[in-house]
């Protein structure tokens, strides 16, 4: 069986990795390439790197990461941040990425999805989604959620699905840095509504949100930062408990 | 050992090469029929769409020289689907090595299938010191229908043709390059044919 998988997300600025980490026997901390190869080594499935970069040239010093990171790392992995073009997703490719995620980009001219899967095939085009529920509506939020939209995030997962997406990263903006759990009913919906993978993402504080997000949310994977950067719920373990659950993850 | 990774303009080749980089060769890009058939063995990545894939084959030549090599020969993805009779994907002729059809998976499952999967009843070199049930990096939509030449399987609302072989080509659906150790043991196994 297909197995729900568990992604780190790592957040990156000038090529290094932001935002504390603490894992004990790392050299240094902000080395994406060691954290990634770490992350590999526990039995994460997937890796997302979030480039922060506000600027061309640190962004260029991403390039040069995710080439390193594609040298050393065995499994999966997807660049987002600030990705606007076929060029920049092609550059990226080249340096070994496997998936880019976009986000703001493909809200302003959704023609991007359908140019990027032509291009590079829906696999490798992630769409990545920060929506708020407000009044029991549902709205997709533009540049790391601060700009709201009057965009339904239903209609617009919908919408980029036929446009070629391969997968759905939906951030709800309510979850996020909660550690109360993912948002699963919106989640629910999402996976009934399509048929592309969903990434749960906002709100992991413990192993049963995992789990619940797995089994009410419905979601394929599920992606989080501190918890895993912090240690709080180290990996192997929070797998072996997943499994407990009837849930199927690779061991 | 003189390891040619196909370049026809196809996908993400460069995680192969760092893949095989990481078992200490170093394999070398090309497109050049004189360097392919001068190779040890050969990889035929693919990632993308089948029609315009099989177009920059036909472009080449390659889609004639391909099927008559005489080294082993690893397809891998898209690369393993275009070496069978026919593909669904852009109504596709294929290169005719195995015989058998890819199509689509049905709507039953999420399209594309993403993700680890087990590959099961391995019957192949390829898979010396594999156990059974051991987890692969897939990414795809379309599926290699069983034949003869199956020599791993793996479910997803069906059961299909996750690995397959023919004299010397052999071919697989998922991803040894993007998966982990048990991935880096295939690659170590095809280098050891």
């Amino acid at each position: 069986m297909l197995t729900k998988r568990i992604i780190p997300c790592l957040d990156i600025k000038n090529g290094r990795t932001v935002k504390g980490v603490n894992f004990v026997d790392l050299r240094d901390a902000g080395d994406p390439v060691e954290l990634a190869k770490q992350y590999a080594d526990m039995g994460a499935d997937e890796l997302v790197f979030l480039d922060i970069s506000a600027t061309l040239e640190a962004r260029a010093t991403t390039l040069d990461m995710v080439l390193h990171v594609a040298e050393q790392v065995n499994i999966p992995f997807t660049v987002g941040g600030g990705i606007s073009s076929v060029e920049h997703v092609d550059a990226l490719l080249h340096c070994g990425a496997d998936k880019v995620s976009i986000n703001s980009s493909a809200v302003k001219r959704p023609e991007l999805v359908n140019e990027l899967a032509d291009k590079f095939g829906s696999q490798c085009v992630v769409v990545a989604i920060d929506a708020k529920e407000v009044n029991g509506n549902w709205k997709v939020h533009l540049a790391g959620g601060s700009i709201p939209t009057d965009i339904d995030l239903f209609e617009w997962a919908k919408e980029v699905e036929q446009r070629g997406a391969g997968e759905i990263l939906f951030t709800s903006m309510n979850h996020d840095g909660t550690k109360n759990g993912f948002a699963n009913e919106a989640l629910a919906k999402l996976s009934t509504l399509l048929n592309i993978p969903i990434i749960a993402s906002g709100g992991a504080g413990n192993v049963q949100h995992f789990v619940d997000t797995f089994k009410d949310g419905k979601a394929d994977a599920a992606l989080a930062a501190s918890v895993f950067h912090f240690g709080e719920i180290p990996i192997p373990e929070l797998k072996k408990e997943l499994k407990k659950h009837n849930i199927e993850v690779r061991l | 050992m003189k390891l040619v990774i196909i370049n026809y303009g196809a996908g993400n080749i460069k995680s192969i090469q760092f893949a095989f980089k990481r078992l200490g060769i170093d394999a070398i890009l090309s497109d050049s029929p004189e360097e392919i058939l001068a190779a040890d063995k050969i990889i035929f990545p693919g990632v993308g769409e089948a029609s315009s894939a099989m177009n920059m084959l036909k472009e080449t030549g390659l889609d004639v020289l391909i099927p008559q090599l005489k080294q082993p020969v690893l397809g891998i993805c898209l690369g393993m689907q275009l070496l069978c009779e026919y593909t669904e994907e852009g109504n596709t002729k294929g290169l005719g090595v195995f015989k058998t059809n890819v199509k689509r998976f049905d709507n039953n499952v999420k399209v594309p299938q993403m993700g680890w999967n087990v590959i099961k009843e391995l019957k192949s070199d390829l898979f010396k010191g594999i156990k059974e049930n051991e987890y692969m990096y897939l990414v795809h939509s379309y599926y290699a229908e069983h034949c003869e030449e199956t020599i791993a399987t793996t479910d997803y609302g069906l059961n299909y043709a996750s690995a397959l072989q023919h004299k010397n080509f052999y071919g697989v659906q998922f991803h040894p390059e993007k998966s982990s150790l048990a991935g880096e043991q295939i690659l170590k196994n095809f280098l050891a044919l």
